[in-house]
């Protein structure tokens, strides 16, 4: 490119005026060899340009996150949660009904030992009837 | 849309949101980590996506949006932005970089411009849109964005030229 053509669309440039062709034209310029020594300063501008398009992203990007996890994680806490509440509860009643069959237990027990006595009881009596009855068999 | 059709679209210009990012937040991991990050975002919103007309220019958008969020967190921590990878080794960028003096010296100074300029920078020389997508990412008149990149372009050119009389440090 003619050194004049170079410094009109420098001037262009610097005014944001060039379109993105004329500024490759400028690009393409400046990363030769012949570059007019006053204008020495626009090759480490330009050339710098150039060389951070070629910088890339060299990471894998992950789409489903890590943070997906939280989600997750909350699920299984509450599930844990459900769970442990529902074990809870089936060992809250569990202790409630041996408790209930212990104390109906405790009931049978006294009232079979207060039967137990009042058989006890009435065999006395039997024997006083089977005396008396000797009694009476005699005298007759 | 499917994955198939976000990785055919979307995927693309990954590099350019990752470009922006770096820009901005001046880091590569707190680049990586944007770029991860606003393509999650992406991707979970990606059923409203068609509403769109330009997704690139959405996600450039929303990439300048949530860079400014990140800068402004970190002021409101007091933490300052202290990068110990600024001449980072690796990339072949980088390596190129560090050959030539006043390339690095153009990367520092760019860094110095406000943010605005510095994203019209990023999007123009770096990335070639036109003014009108780049109008249309930053919610900007076109005049306006011609205004703010003419001030940036000669500022640098201004800077090189007096490190350039200095001799190069």
């Amino acid at each position: 490119m003619e050194l004049v053509n170079v410094e009109k669309l420098l001037k262009k440039y610097l005014d944001a005026e060039t379109s993105i062709a004329e500024e490759n034209e400028l690009k393409t310029y400046f990363s030769g060899d012949d570059v007019a020594p006053h204008l020495e300063e626009y090759r480490a501008m330009f050339g710098y340009f150039s060389a951070s398009k070629n910088e890339i992203f060299t990471k894998t990007i992950q789409l489903k996150s890590r943070k997906l996890n939280w989600k997750w994680l909350s699920v299984a806490a509450s599930a844990v949660l459900l769970v442990s509440v529902y074990t809870g509860y089936q060992k809250n009643q569990q202790a409630k009904a041996e408790k209930i069959y212990q104390e109906t237990h405790f009931a049978f027990a006294m009232l079979s030992a207060n039967l137990n006595k009042g058989t006890a009881a009435i065999n006395e009596l039997q024997e006083f009837e089977t005396t008396t009855n000797r009694i009476f068999n005699k005298a007759k | 849309m499917d994955q198939s059709e976000f990785l055919k679209k979307v995927m693309p210009f990954k590099d350019k949101v990752f470009r922006l990012a770096k820009r901005l937040l001046i880091s590569t991991e707190e680049a990586e980590d944007a770029t991860q990050e606003l393509y999650f975002k992406l991707w979970k919103n990606k059923s409203k996506l068609s509403e769109y007309n330009s997704i690139e220019a959405f996600a450039m958008t929303m990439t300048k949006n949530y860079c400014f969020d990140r800068l402004k967190s970190k002021q409101a921590n007091n933490l300052s932005l202290v990068h110990s990878n600024y001449k980072e080794g690796g990339t072949s960028l980088q390596k190129r970089v560090e050959l030539n003096d006043s390339v690095s010296l153009v990367h520092k100074l760019i860094e110095n411009l406000p943010e605005q300029q510095k994203i019209i920078i990023q999007l123009r020389d770096i990335e070639q849109y036109e003014f009108d997508e780049i109008a249309e990412m930053l919610n900007m008149q076109p005049a306006a964005i011609r205004v703010s990149l003419s001030r940036a372009r000669k500022t640098i050119k201004e800077q090189l030229i007096k490190q350039h009389n200095y001799g190069i440090s």
